[in-house]
């Protein structure tokens, strides 16, 4: 960017064919992303999964062993990260402490020689709502505080690429709404691009536009929150994202408008267009919110998946929703959230139930099923115990 | 980050160059220790074992020697042991005064060894106390004695005082606390300000030429015969004991290392 | 090592310290009792014989009970040089060990993190003169400087130094001396500094569009200041009162004595142990000024 002047717009961001190895590992193989000007980017992952890897080579402080970024359409894979139009909010904050909140903010401005540089600071401090604080040390902040200075020195130099790397990690639930706000406000206001790197999916499909989610340096699924959410096309991502009841079994027909898919002898419909594949072994899922718990064996109908009967081994109480742990034999175990409407649970521990949905709310995943019996869903300790326990009990009647 | 260095090869190269100027005379004075010189040992002569095999044929540079660590164990413990006390009152302890205790430690830190020297020279002087190894083990014992606090009480400071409440939920009296926690766990602070007391006595010259009265240290050996030529055989004494303190650092280094790996591979 | 501790003593972690102060001043009483009796007193009677006056009549090294403040402006008349020499040699002295120990500090601070191994043997290697006498090393200095050696042989070549000129008993060679037996104590407290700098402080100063050199002056240097303060102190103060490089045995001559010599010859050959007293007097004076402004100026009082 060239010295003293500001960045007219968000710039778009290409990641094309990234790789980056590590001396004993590869941290991402082979990635291409591209994120729009203007856009509220989330890479989600677990620890580990090469996010932050991702973000470090956006902004310079690592270079990849293969492929290229492109900042707004320029090359910038060897451009130094003081060279780069890119800021960062880092984890730890890295506020200086040996300046005042002021000078950490003109920091950038300053060396980019932009003219009345503590103006500016002052109006992005103003911005976070921190300018009484101006005359502090960074040490002398709460961890939100830190925070809030720590996004007004990114933001002060309007940069076209703004990187967020797990800002909100550190602050109470209290404050990170407050922060999420923010953010999205700064956003609108100044219309940057912002990548966000988080592992918290409440983060991410809160405050970005699109979510990328990332797993093993590879990305697995791109797209609107709602759009993840509704139709994950990995069981990871079903899993990552909210929790998942998937079930694993072969296509037995696929005509009309749904596959049939036979899960331990009973047949399952999932909308063609919500499937991934329509033939062979395919794992199909549903969110535990669409499930209904029946206490009495329900009437088949069209466009209704029935299982059932199984005994509800775990119920928690959250709340806003009651969490039922349902084992059906064969099937394995099956989370339900239902609303509490009512006070107390609906059904007690050792009730035989039955669980129901709507054949439109079900989904079909791309994964090859894993070997093995199911995806565990969730589990708690419990429905383990009790799974472990039955296991050896069958062992001791064969010896 | 390589980015952050100031310049890729640069920076390793220089500080390469700076060790190797920190270890010229080093070399110097073990290669030295070789030479088959006759009196004075300025130029090279030629090879041979003769120094090493026969430091003591000069007595009085082993005798010197003796004196030093003589003078250097008896002054570590009397600077350990005051010093000792002093770091747990002063980490442990409240009180009033407490930063007037502190700069008073560190005053003899910050005054230049000479006026150290000449104030106890005076002091003698003036009280008629004859100088002499006494003298020179209470002068060590002053210099040493901040460095002592400064080193245990870092020692203490890392240390959680968690540890010794459990030792107190767990049924421990003050002094079983005290042997059985407290005292464990700074021994290695305490060990480092010992070795640190002896390196700092073994080899002070200016303090010493002060008040050692007739008493001949190592140093004041080598200053003494500077003028006319050091013997081969100081440098032989130092040799060895570089050598021996070396070995030391890097066995202690090495297990430390092999320590910290199997502890890595637990884990 | 303790001068890293030197150092670190800034930021003390302070644990909730417990009440019971009379078992502190118990553990305190023999270190105290120490102190006043072999540092404070002896500050006492150094003022005191500062001002004494010379039994009349009587031997050399025999004096009085006086309050003869003339003594001072004596030596200061008599050895004002030696002071100029001892604060300009240091002073130089410390600048040049401080620009050769912070490079060597922050490789084995910073960049040689990656290799715990080569930190290590680099440490030992920088502690390595500690082991070996001080004067020995001074000494070795001195025949590799001598008038016969390839060294001098070599500059004398090159006209760098005039035909008959020397090394050794000048200006140059104390300083070097000085600069060479310092590096220690320069180096060892910036490492433990550097050793601790967060590099990502470093990675915000190029994210924020500060050039390497820019983040080197705005950032690393400002924060390893409590490492370069220790550092310099340790290497000043005791280079202020050096008598060893200076000496004519050694690496000087008689135009390159300091005011540690004029003491040391004053008190142990002269017998004139006003003169010698007062001369430290000044001597720690000075400092005392000298250190209490820089420390001020430098910002990092909290050391002391």
């Amino acid at each position: 960017m060239a010295a003293g002047t500001f960045a007219e717009a968000g710039a778009d961001l290409e990641l094309v064919g990234i790789t980056k190895r590590f001396p004993g590992f590869t941290a991402i193989e082979d990635l291409d992303l591209t994120i729009p000007a203007g856009s509220f980017f989330a890479l989600l992952g677990p620890s580990g999964c090469g996010k932050t890897t991702t973000l470090r080579l956006v902004a310079g402080l690592e270079q990849p062993t293969a492929g290229r970024i492109l900042i707004g359409g320029k090359d910038v894979t060897n451009v130094k990260p003081f060279k780069r139009p890119v800021n960062t909010v880092f984890q730890s904050y890295a506020l200086f402490p040996h300046m005042t909140v002021l000078e950490n903010v003109a920091f950038g401005l300053r060396r980019r020689r932009i003219g009345d540089p503590l103006g500016k600071a002052h109006e992005a401090l103003r911005l976070v709502e921190l300018d009484h604080l101006a005359s502090r040390k960074p040490q002398q902040l709460s961890g939100g505080q830190q925070q809030r200075v720590a996004l007004a020195r990114a933001v002060v130099n309007r940069p076209a690429l703004l990187l967020l790397d797990e800002p909100l990690g550190a602050l109470d639930l209290k404050l990170r709404r407050q922060m999420q706000l923010e953010l999205k406000t700064i956003q609108n206001e100044v219309g940057l691009t912002f990548l966000h790197v988080t592992h918290d999916q409440e983060e991410a499909m809160t405050m970005a536009d699109t979510v990328a989610v990332m797993n093993r340096g590879e990305i697995e699924q791109m797209g609107a929150p709602e759009e993840l959410y509704e139709l994950p096309k990995t069981a990871f991502v079903a899993n990552f994202l909210g929790q998942s009841n998937l079930f694993t079994g072969t296509v037995t027909s696929s005509s009309g408008a749904t596959i049939v898919v036979e899960v331990a002898g009973v047949k399952l419909e999932v909308p063609k267009e919500r499937a991934q594949r329509h033939a062979g072994e395919v794992t199909i899922g549903v969110r535990p919110e669409k499930l209904l718990l029946h206490t009495t064996a329900p009437k088949k109908a069209a466009g209704l998946n029935i299982l059932g009967p199984g005994r509800v081994t775990d119920v928690s109480f959250s709340g806003v929703s009651t969490q039922y742990q349902v084992v059906i034999p064969g099937v394995g175990p099956v989370s339900v959230f239902a609303q509490n409407m009512v006070f107390g649970p609906v059904v007690n521990e050792g009730a035989e139930v039955w669980v129901t949905w709507t054949v439109d709310h079900g989904f079909g995943l791309l994964d090859e099923p894993e070997p093995g019996p199911k995806f565990a869903s969730d589990t708690d300790t419990r429905t383990i115990a009790v799974q472990t326990r039955d296991e050896l009990l069958a062992e001791i009647e064969e010896a | 980050m390589t980015r952050f260095s100031l310049g890729k090869w640069l920076l390793p190269l220089y500080s390469a160059l700076a060790l190797i100027f920190l270890l010229v005379p080093i070399v110097y004075t073990f290669v030295f220790s070789f030479n088959a010189s006759v009196k004075s040992n300025i130029v090279w002569v030629g090879f041979t074992w003769d120094n090493w095999l026969n430091v003591c044929a000069d007595a009085s540079v082993c005798g010197a020697f003796g004196t030093s660590i003589l003078v250097g164990v008896t002054a570590t413990v009397a600077a350990t042991a005051l010093g000792t006390l002093m770091a747990l009152a002063l980490s442990r302890y409240k009180f009033r005064a407490r930063s007037a205790v502190s700069l008073l430690l560190f005053l003899p830190m910050a005054t230049p060894e000479i006026v150290l020297g000449a104030g106890l020279a005076a002091q003698f002087l003036s009280a008629g106390v004859p100088k002499g190894f006494v003298t020179i083990v209470i002068a060590h014992t002053l210099f040493c004695l901040s460095f002592v606090v400064v080193t245990v009480k870092a020692r203490v400071a890392s240390l959680d005082p968690a540890l010794e409440e459990a030792g107190r939920d767990l049924y421990g009296s003050s002094a079983q606390v005290f042997w059985r926690i407290t005292f464990p766990l700074l021994l290695p602070g305490i060990t480092a300000a010992a070795l640190l007391s002896f390196a700092l006595s073994f080899d002070d010259f200016i303090i010493t030429r002060f008040n050692n009265g007739a008493v001949t240290t190592f140093p004041v050996y080598v200053y003494t015969a500077a003028a006319r030529g050091v013997p081969a055989e100081a440098n032989v004494i130092a040799s060895a004991v570089f050598l021996l303190a070396i070995i030391l650092v890097v066995v202690s280094q090495t297990t430390q290392a092999a320590r910290r790996k199997r502890l890595a591979k637990l884990s | 090592m303790a001068f890293a501790a030197f150092g670190s003593s800034a930021a003390p972690v302070e644990q909730a310290p417990r009440k019971k102060s009379w078992i502190a001043w118990v553990l305190l009483a023999p270190g105290l009792a120490y102190l006043a009796l072999f540092f404070l007193t002896p500050f006492v009677s150094l003022i005191l014989t500062s001002l004494q006056a010379p039994v009349e009549f009587g031997d050399v090294g025999q004096y009085q009970t006086a309050f003869k403040i003339e003594n001072y402006a004596t030596v200061i008349e008599q050895y004002w040089p030696h002071f100029l020499r001892a604060f300009g040699y240091a002073l130089v002295a410390t600048f040049f060990a401080l620009v050769i120990s912070y490079p060597l500090a922050y490789f084995i601070g910073v960049t040689a993190r990656k290799w715990p191994l080569l930190q290590a043997l680099m440490l030992t290697l920088v502690i390595a003169p500690f082991f070996i006498s001080f004067l020995l090393r001074t000494l070795a200095w001195k025949q590799l400087m001598s008038d016969d050696t390839p060294l001098v042989h070599a500059l004398k070549a090159l006209s760098i130094l005039p035909p008959d000129g020397h090394l050794t008993g000048t200006a140059f060679s104390v300083i070097f001396g000085l600069t060479y037996n310092f590096i220690p104590f320069m180096t060892l407290p910036i490492y433990t500094n550097l050793e601790r700098l967060d590099t990502r402080y470093l990675e915000a100063g190029a994210d924020l569009y500060a050039k390497p050199s820019t983040t080197f002056w705005k950032v690393t240097v400002p924060l390893s200041m409590p490492g370069i303060v220790s550092g310099t102190l340790l290497t000043f103060i005791p280079a202020s009162g050096d008598f060893i490089n200076a000496s004519s045995t050694f690496l000087g001559s008689a135009q390159t004595q300091m005011v540690g010599n004029a003491i040391e010859a004053n008190f142990l050959n002269l017998l004139n142990y006003p003169a010698a007293s007062a001369m430290s007097v000044i001597l720690m004076a000075l400092i005392l000024v000298i250190v209490g402004i820089y420390v001020k100026r430098s910002g990092t009082e909290d050391l002391l």
